[in-house]
């Protein structure tokens, strides 16, 4: 009775907690209530600044606890850690036996000791130094992959590359037909926009026919194959390299590899050779639809016929105009397959490194295109192609 | 067997499209059991979890948690008997761009609104419980399959739910890890007096933690009640015997 007078306002006026000196050095901690997580909680912070030097023991009461859960662990947890911090013997015994099974479980020494990881984040300089060695260690591997796709190149030439025909039709309806849309609409509006500028330069010199020539020109030789190759390297090089990351994670490739099927032969080349078939075609068809549009704007807009605009672009066509387009496509395909087959076949095993793969592949895609695409222009200049 | 049912499953259905997977279940799952549900690949052991933990509609049938109903209630009240529940998915489904800590803490902080700092000290004893101390600042791909696992338990117990619901717990483990998994779950049982409904077709697992046990039959699409799975394996059905025993009866 005397004890409950110590401490008379736990469990009557709503407290949940009351702290009771026993002897010179013990300390009794008297729980009561509910001590839940959708309520208000004491911290272990308001019994850890009443332990001090003299105390050497302490205790708890637990006999007016209604109802408890991972609120009143967490609480004990810090009131035990602060007691281990001081020297302070600590008898569990008046709390319920769920608690001081949970308080064991949680104190136990973890099985797997914590690896040593490394420090704090790196300085700025250091990320720099590390994004460019990166970039250094990441040459060789293009390079190392460009030559693997080589040599299965060659087996494919030599009638000894393994990999399955159907893939390779189903790749190219995947890449080709299925792309007719989004290319149409784009060709279309570019083909307008060609249209237009020429319109508005050609005005000054009341040359106006000639857009016929620029928006033919134009679309065949540059604009069709250069939007072709970004819309396939947003498009297909992003599935690509999804795709094949999402077979590195499941261990796919590695199963590939056991059975000596070469992971480059069985699925690099199938893409390629779609990519590499269908990015002409599409470059093709992108620029009788840009010049579709040049027609459309000039007929209705700039009072050309059909007619004068028909043989005047029929005048500036030549064929080596098409093989020029036709040349880009391809190499424009090669570089959006090789780009996402390169970032599938490197992507890590977890979800996230999926969508890095795939972000990285649309990035290396574009960049290899403008790339190839400044090169091969300035190349035929001066071939005078 | 006189305590109040804690999840009642009536006259269960459940089916793809035309395709029926399980027909007519019917079980009650009282409090603080440990509830296994057996069966062989392909019977619809999953589907029948996806139908009690709210993520794929039966086809027919009710499942009451404390005498509500559970898919004839609203969304708002479905969302709510959620909370209560926490699952533990097969591979431990930890988000994989998120830490540890981050994992435990996510339903917390979504559902608590209570201070970081509570909530850290909370995410520390949770992964400390399940032998994870220390390691709050590591990303799921840095650890094992059995500490994935034990990642994915903390977090389903994050919000101190009443039901723990588990796909295969020892998928994937050695057996001592597997065993250690058992021995934790039922440690939270006997500690917090959590309901537990167990997913398993691992014999040694079944026979070692349930008390209370189905069988769903892949051939006739349906269940066999079995009881605790050590009487099953005595004196059971001959098809549920003939599992227990790994055709050797």
């Amino acid at each position: 009775m005397a004890s409950a007078q110590a401490a008379p306002a736990v469990g009557e006026a709503g407290r949940k907690i009351a702290l009771r000196r026993k002897g010179e050095d013990g300390l009794e901690v008297v729980l009561a209530g509910r001590w839940r997580l959708d309520g208000e909680l004491p911290s272990a912070a308001a019994v850890a600044t009443e332990l001090d030097a003299v105390l050497r023991r302490l205790t708890f009461d637990a006999a007016a606890l209604e109802d408890w859960d991972s609120g009143l662990l967490t609480f004990l947890a810090g009131v035990l850690e602060a007691c281990a911090g001081r020297g302070i013997a600590v008898d569990q015994a008046g709390l319920p036996e769920g608690v001081r099974r949970l308080l064991a479980m949680a104190g136990a020494v973890p099985e797997q000791k914590v690896p040593q990881r490394a420090g704090p984040a790196p300085t700025l300089a250091a990320r720099v130094g590390a994004a460019t060695l990166e970039l250094i260690h990441g040459a060789p591997a293009m390079l190392r992959f460009l030559g693997e796709i080589t040599l299965s190149f060659m087996r494919l030439f030599a009638g000894r590359a393994r990999f399955r025909a159907r893939d390779l039709w189903l790749e190219v309806e995947q890449v080709g037909p299925r792309a007719l849309p989004i290319v149409s609409v784009i060709s279309f509006l570019v083909g307008l926009i060609l249209a237009y500028l020429g319109a508005d330069q050609l005005k000054l010199v009341g040359a106006q026919i000639f857009i016929a020539d620029l928006v033919a020109i134009g679309m065949v030789r540059e604009v069709g194959a250069l939007m072709t190759g970004i819309i396939i390297a947003g498009r297909t090089g992003a599935a690509f390299a999804a795709q094949l990351g999402t077979m590195q994670v499941n261990e796919e490739i590695d199963a590939l590899r056991t059975l000596g099927l070469p992971p480059v032969d069985f699925l690099v080349l199938p893409r390629m050779l779609a990519l590499m078939l269908m990015v002409p075609l599409l470059t093709l068809y992108s620029g009788f639809v840009g010049m579709a549009a040049g027609l459309a704007v000039s007929v209705t807009i700039f009072d050309i016929s059909f007619f004068e605009y028909y043989n005047e672009t029929l005048r500036a066509l030549e064929l080596k105009h098409f093989w020029v387009g036709l040349s880009k496509g391809t190499v424009y395909g090669a570089m959006v397959a090789f780009a996402g087959c390169l970032r599938g076949m490197q992507c890590g095993r977890s979800a996230e490194a999926v969508g890095e793969a795939a972000t990285s592949a649309v990035v290396t895609g574009i960049l290899l295109i403008t790339i190839a695409a400044s090169v091969m222009t300035i190349v035929y200049y001066q071939l005078d192609i | 067997m006189d305590r109040p049912a804690h999840i009642e499953v009536s006259n269960l259905s459940m089916a793809y499209g035309e395709f029926l997977v399980q027909r007519d279940l019917n079980f009650a799952v009282s409090k603080g059991a440990v509830f296994v549900i057996m069966g062989g690949n392909g019977c619809g052991k999953t589907t029948l979890m996806r139908a009690l933990i709210g993520l794929q509609r039966p086809a027919a049938g009710t499942v009451r948690y404390d005498g509500e109903d559970f898919w004839g209630g609203s969304e708002e009240s479905r969302e709510r008997m959620k909370r209560r529940l926490g699952i533990l998915f097969q591979g431990g489904a930890l988000w994989s761009s998120l830490t540890l800590a981050e994992n435990v803490a996510l339903p917390l902080a979504e559902y608590t609104g209570l201070a970081p700092a509570r909530v850290a000290e909370i995410v520390s004893f949770k992964l400390a419980l399940v032998g994870l101390a220390g390691f709050e600042d590591f990303y799921p791909s840095e650890l094992s399959g059995g500490m994935k696992k034990r990642a994915g338990l903390a977090r389903a117990m994050a919000l101190d739910p009443d039901i723990l619901i588990i796909d295969e717990p020892s998928s994937g483990l050695d057996p001592l890890t597997a065993r250690r998994l058992d021995d934790l779950i039922l440690e939270l049982r006997e500690s917090l007096g959590t309901t537990i409904i167990v997913i398993s077709h691992d014999l040694a697992s079944i026979l070692a933690i349930g008390s209370d046990s189905i069988y769903l039959d892949a051939d006739s699409h349906t269940m066999i009640a079995t009881g605790n799975p050590r009487q099953a394996l005595a004196c059971g059905d001959p098809k549920v015997r003939h599992f227990l025993t790994r055709g050797s009866e």
